[in-house]
């Protein structure tokens, strides 16, 4: 392992070890590890030499991120009995709420540039 | 005595995390390369290969999943750091994201409650009972946060991690396809509406696309987290 990396992934776990003290200091909804990415974010944009201490490990995290997800998609087997018996309502709500909701958030920021542009047509 | 030896590192294998861990990766590196092979084809999303050859095995020798997640954890324990990891491509974005703060803040106050309501909306209509409603509002939400939401409001986290990896797939494997076909192009359009509506798992496809919209899915997803901690418990409160 490179100094680098093992580094990098230390910051990573300081920055989420702060967000989840904080995050339960102030009982806030939001998780440690997202505050710890906005903390990590506002650090970067104070020191911009942090940026080569993260990226090995910060890459090496990101380039696989699907697999991260694996164990946890592993878990349907655990609840095969209530999605059989309602696959129905879950299976329209996953697909046809998904697709929705990509469609709608798309058009409405799109729609929100549109707008913005026409009101400063003149500046650009 | 073959036999027996055998039973016995058998017991010694199913306890131990070391097996869980180690055919998570190998199954997951079965299932990138077969998505290398296939040209990327976005029906053959790692995650659905590598959870599909799982559960098979774990069916096929009887492993309870609490078990295998012995192992599983390891690198379930990553989606932390990797959250955390995020910073950096915000960072390399947010040049642009300046120019873009007021439409991106819209999107995803719309885009939110949308993915909230809709879910529940459509489940509701077909006959879901309230448990499963529940479980399946905060379903666009990284896994994390989908799983306190659930809690929160009374549905079943374990269930919740799953409709969220669930929806995480569907975004990944018909998001670009439906771009293509409302003429969609812009990639940090395309990325904020990828990381609003099917978070980590629609950020890993988007980075497959291009850091930038990558980098703006990963910026949604952590956005909609916040919005939908506050927002979500709110509206169904306020549905009942």
């Amino acid at each position: 392992m490179s100094p680098n990396f093992l580094n990098g992934i230390t910051l990573l776990l300081v920055y989420q070890l702060v967000g989840e003290v904080i995050a339960r200091l102030m009982s806030l909804p939001v998780p440690g590890p997202v505050i710890g990415m906005v903390l990590l974010f506002l650090t970067l944009l104070l020191r911009n030499g942090l940026e080569q201490v993260v990226e090995p490990a910060a890459s090496a995290l990101l380039s696989h991120l699907s697999l991260l997800f694996v164990p946890a998609g592993v878990g349907v087997m655990v609840h095969f009995g209530r999605i059989g018996d309602q696959w129905l309502p879950i299976s329209a709500a996953l697909l046809f709420g998904t697709l929705i909701t990509l469609a709608v958030t798309a058009l409405v920021m799109l729609g929100v540039q549109r707008l913005m542009g026409k009101g400063r047509s003149d500046n650009a | 005595m073959h036999d027996n030896n055998l039973a016995q590192i058998w017991v010694y294998l199913s306890t131990s995390p070391l097996l869980g861990l180690t055919m998570t990766l190998i199954a997951y590196g079965l299932a990138y390369r077969l998505y290398v092979w296939a040209r990327f084809n976005p029906l053959l999303n790692p995650v659905v290969t590598a959870v599909g050859l799982l559960i098979a095995l774990l069916l096929l020798t009887k492993t309870p999943y609490r078990d295998y997640f012995a192992g599983g954890q390891f690198v379930h324990f990553l989606l932390g750091p990797a959250t955390v990891a995020l910073a950096i491509p915000l960072y390399r974005q947010f040049g642009k994201l300046k120019t873009l703060w007021l439409p991106v803040l819209v999107a995803l106050l719309v885009g939110v409650t949308v993915g909230g309501a809709s879910a529940v909306g459509i489940a509701w209509v077909l006959g879901a009972d309230s448990q499963t409603l529940l479980s399946l509002a905060p379903k666009s939400v990284t896994a994390p946060v989908a799983m306190g939401i659930a809690e929160r409001v009374g549905g079943i986290p374990s269930l919740t991690a799953v409709l969220v990896v669930m929806t995480g797939i569907v975004g990944a494997v018909f998001g670009t396809k439906l771009f293509d076909l409302m003429r969609i192009r812009d990639d940090s359009v395309r990325g904020i509406a990828m990381g609003v509506a099917a978070h980590g798992i629609g950020t890993a496809r988007a980075f497959q696309v291009s850091a930038e919209m990558g980098a703006f899915a990963g910026l949604a997803m952590a956005l909609s987290a916040f919005v939908a901690s506050v927002l979500l418990p709110w509206l169904l409160g306020w549905m009942r």
